[in-house]
């Protein structure tokens, strides 16, 4: 398919040069369809056999008003004929829709770098608005760069001109100009993008048409005038064969989700309550309903936590999904579900707190909270995906933990993950290990059925479900007497069923396969991480092995809890690096747990980390 | 074994759990208890279809004392879990029990939402108009200037009128009856039971420990028909010790009339469960000193029930779409080969 896609685009009028990989941004107003933009390109990037990494970067404001710096959205993507891992540091091209677009993101731009402006929208009001005393399109600011202001406005409405379209709408396909002229300078097909169009706008033909109208005039615009003078080909990647798709991560959570459903024959109950930045969960699985999805948007935090408990009694396969605030109004609520051991999983999408914060900027906080934010000793499960397309296995993993172990079992995403996409190799269904559900079907021996009596391998409970003839049983909230599950305030029972609830938890260990070791198992530094910092630590750490150093990368997805070989590799390494998107909370239960004095590479911007502070970090301490 | 549970009729003994009841010696409780443990062998559910769902508070221990399926979950939070059970498994009776303080204060919320949503949950609240597992702390169904452990100077906070909340929600089922009433109760178990859609019991219950004496004047012999309105489907709104009185309607505005002469049956108001208003005008005669207070079926409408929308959406999206298809749904959108 690319190849044909391709050809027809081979009648180019100039030289095409091959480079490795490049990092573009997009950035504009909220309102100018940044983030559509980007998905368009990260998807005919794709298409085309690139590995690609992508960073959405957008304000909480829907709508801030027009050409402020607080209004800023931006789309980054980095594509390569290589294996890449993240959406780049530094940025090759950056397109700016308007001045502050420029103003925010000029920082981010490599010395000598690209930038595409619309020149149309650098008017005076719009300098002022963002802070530019004078156009930096007309002074010696940008000299250090390659600009190419274009006036995009003036170009898409002489392209629409005749289709008796508002002023307003016209305007609006700007986004559609410059992503065609970035299909032309980096060699991408346009017919994905057109065929999106056509559905997308199914109702609005007027709007098919214009859209396309500017796609290919930006195309157009590359090919025929006189400023760029080669265009440029990045090479497919040497992926696995198989088939793909581009996947976020929030996506591929519905889809984890759908599959453990599936898998476990058991229907899929989602109780939610929208907050940034999960509610794209609720939203993908409201769409399932012929695969028997419940959705249920609950009225607050609490409430959503309590159905997914209720639906777990009940025998669903039950499942929440919020971000750092509302996983602390959920907190009561899973202490009942570690009491009442129930199999049921929360997804956290971590964003920057405390309190609010800025909850469409990612960071790595929450651990603690995962891990402690409940009263009293009540332990739960926490797995971190590494990478959009894990957050896929590390659900399906979690919901398999949690039906076996009869558990409470965290996810730990993050903004980073969940909006951030990557080419993902569809899975093959079959291949998934299967997930075994067996319901208590009778009280057992002597006729009364006990709750509290365990698997002697898993220590798990028995899921006897209401409507289960001779199992009427009662549970709750207060200390259970072990096997019976009676109220018990007995003092050796308390003390039994704290022991017990924590073994079952750590005995999941033995689930985990060996950890994987990126370098040699040996050496002077080992680079620590957890969750999606994995994409930014490999770069860096294959980068440094490639100059000779050594030094190794380890990524926990099991945070809690740890794997059993873990406290083997640390010590075999001279220095422990650990990089977290938090103060030092990894570091922390490291050091405790197996006394090593590890060094912490911390940060709170809401930000990733870039490849460079990684390797910055660790040629400091080396 | 499940078979030999079920085929036998079952009786109340069938209903008592093992687990000794807790209550103060002379709490309403016991009575309401008894009630339901009677009631429940009537109403044809099988033992294992019953799923009874508490929050905290005295009220509700109410599970551990049923031999059925029970959850005792934690404080305003017992609708919640309720609504996923009976999502997760609509097959279930599912009832809600609670009190004022955990159903109108840290629950409510949650109560009003129930009660818009109209599954077909039944919510049974002990309402005794004090906190009494936490040791007499005032309730948000306390009379204004209540005097409490925590009030002594009297509560500045003017108490819900619960069935008044219960229709400004929306609810379908709005019922109150009184703990010393054994056999009225029994009737409005039977009619929580039946009705499809959420039903809002609202049981005045005596707490002999913190708010000892509350419902007196509706449950004391000598007054009692005075002061308690009956409400029966279909016929006029008599009441006293004499059947004397009644409630006539002056367009809205209800009035307590005397049937000497001047006022006949035939100019009293005639109950119709179903109509919304009169549910409303019935329910603001709660605390006040005019009126009777109302017990019985204030308001009863038929509505789809949240779960029955939900399932039809299923249904009708297989139908539609077909069932679900995961390696399709996969492989959706834009894909690509590599070779």
């Amino acid at each position: 398919m690319y190849k044909k896609m391709m050809k027809k685009q081979k009648n180019r009028n100039k030289e095409l040069i091959n480079v490795e990989s490049v990092v573009i941004r997009f950035a504009g107003d909220s309102g100018d369809g940044i983030q559509l933009t980007g998905n368009r390109f990260a998807n005919a990037t794709a298409i085309i056999g690139n590995d690609l990494g992508t960073y959405p970067d957008y304000p909480a404001e829907i709508r801030a008003p027009a050409g402020t710096l607080a209004g800023v959205s931006a789309y980054q993507i980095q594509f390569s004929s290589k294996d890449i891992y993240t959406p780049g540091d530094k940025v090759d091209v950056l397109v700016v829709m308007n001045p502050a677009a420029l103003k925010v993101h000029l920082s981010d731009l490599k010395p000598g770098g690209t930038i595409i402006a619309n020149k149309s929208n650098f008017k005076s009001r719009n300098l002022k608005m963002a802070g530019w005393e004078s156009d930096p399109l007309e002074d010696d600011t940008l000299s250090n760069y390659k600009v190419y202001d274009i006036e995009i406005s003036r170009f898409v409405s002489s392209a629409l001109k005749d289709m008796n379209l508002p002023s307003k709408t016209i305007e609006r396909t700007k986004n559609m100009f410059a992503l065609g002229l970035m299909y032309w300078i980096y060699t991408r097909p346009l017919e994905p993008t057109i065929e999106w169009l056509k559905v997308k706008f199914k109702s609005r033909p007027e709007l098919v048409e214009g859209n396309i109208r500017a796609l290919k005039a930006g195309y157009n615009f590359g090919d025929i005038t006189e400023i760029f003078p080669a265009s440029y080909q990045v090479g497919p990647a040497p992926l696995k064969k198989g088939t793909y798709r581009n996947i976020t991560g929030n996506y591929a959570i519905g889809l984890g989700l759908l599959a453990a459903s599936q898998k476990s024959g058991l229907p899929l109950f989602f109780g939610g309550y929208p907050i940034t930045p999960a509610s794209d969960i609720l939203h993908q699985l409201s769409h399932y309903r012929n695969f028997g999805v419940k959705t249920f948007q609950a009225e607050d935090e609490i409430a959503s936590i309590g159905s997914v408990i209720g639906a777990a009694f009940a025998g669903n396969l039950a499942v929440t999904a919020s971000s750092g605030p509302g996983i602390a109004l959920k907190g009561e609520a899973l202490g009942l579900a570690v009491m009442t051991e129930l199999p049921m999983v929360i997804v956290n999408v971590q964003r920057v707190g405390p309190s609010t914060g800025m909850p469409t900027k990612t960071e790595q906080a929450d651990l603690f909270q995962a891990l402690w934010g409940r009263n009293s000793e009540s332990p739960m499960p926490v797995i971190a995906p590494i990478s959009p397309g894990d957050c896929f296995y590390a659900t399906y993993e979690a919901c398999r933990i949690a039906l076996k172990y009869m558990t409470p079992v965290f996810i730990l995403s993050d903004a980073l993950l969940a909006n951030g996409s990557e080419p993902w190799l569809i899975p093959e269904i079959k291949q998934l290990s299967p997930i075994d559900v067996k319901f208590a079907v009778d009280p057992g021996e002597d006729s009364v059925f006990h709750p509290y009596e365990r698997d002697k391998e898993t220590l798990a409970r028995k899921w006897a479900v209401p409507g289960t003839a001779g199992l009427e049983h009662r549970i709750g909230g207060l200390e259970k007497e072990n096997i019976t599950g009676n109220i018990s305030y007995n003092p050796d029972n308390h003390q039994l069923m704290v022991n017990l609830r924590a073994q079952k938890v750590e005995s999941i260990a033995r689930e985990f396969p060996a950890m994987e070791i990126y370098g040699k198992d040996t050496g002077d530094l080992l680079v620590l991480g957890w969750g999606s910092t994995f994409g930014a630590i490999r770069a860096a750490v294959e980068k440094l092995r490639d100059e000779g150093m050594s030094v190794s990368h380890a990524q926990l997805r099991w945070v809690n809890p740890f794997p059993s070989d873990l406290g083997g590799i640390l010590v075999k390494f001279q220095k422990i690096l650990i990089p977290e998107l938090n103060t030092g909370q990894l570091i922390k239960l490291i050091r405790s747990e197996f006394l090593i004095d590890a060094v912490g590479l911390n940060l709170s911007t809401g930000k990733p980390f870039t490849r460079s502070q990684i390797i910055e970090k660790i040629k400091s301490i080396m | 074994m499940a078979e030999s549970i079920t085929s036998k009729p079952l009786t109340r003994k069938d209903f008592i759990s093992d687990q000794d009841v807790r209550w103060c010696p002379g709490c309403g409780d016991y009575s309401i208890l008894a009630q339901v443990q009677k009631t429940f062998p009537d109403l044809g559910i099988p033992k294992e279809k019953i799923v009874f769902i508490s929050g905290i508070g005295c009220s509700s221990r109410f599970p551990y004392y049923m031999k059925t399926f029970g959850f005792h979950t934690i404080h305003g939070r017992a609708p919640t879990i309720a609504s996923g059970v009976k999502l997760a498994n609509p097959d279930l009776s599912v009832w809600v029990i609670t009190g004022d303080g955990d159903s109108l204060s840290i629950g409510g919320n949650h109560f009003i939402h129930l009660m818009r949503r109209n599954f077909d949950i039944n919510m049974i609240m002990f309402n005794n108009e004090i906190y009494g597992l936490t040791k007499g702390q005032y309730s948000p169904t306390s009379e204004l200037g209540k005097v409490t452990k925590s009030t002594p100077f009297g509560s500045l906070d003017r108490p819900f009128n619960p069935p008044l909340l219960a229709l400004g929600a929306a609810s379908t089922f709005v019922a109150r009856s009184i703990d010393k009433r054994t056999h009225h109760l029994q009737d409005m178990l039977k009619r929580t039971h039946e009705h499809k859609g959420t039903s809002f019991l609202e049981i005045y219950q005596n707490c002999n420990i913190f708010n000892d004496g509350a419902f007196k004047n509706l449950t004391d012999r000598e007054v009692k028909d005075d002061n308690v309105l009956v409400l029966e489907n279909g016929k006029p709104m008599i009441f006293g010790s004499k059947k004397n009185k009644g409630i006539h309607l002056d367009g809205f505005k209800p009035e307590v009339v005397e049937l000497n002469g001047k006022f006949s049956v035939n100019d009293l108001v005639v109950h119709e469960e179903s109509d919304r208003n009169l549910g409303g005008i019935l329910a603001n005669f709660t605390h006040n000193e005019k009126f009777p207070t109302p017990i019985g079926v204030l308001y009863c409408e038929e509505k789809p029930t949240y779960e029955d929308l939900l399932y039809d959406q299923i249904e009708s999206a297989k139908k539609r779409l077909g069932e679900g298809d995961l390696e399709a749904l996969l492989h959706s959108g834009d894909t690509w080969v590599i070779k």
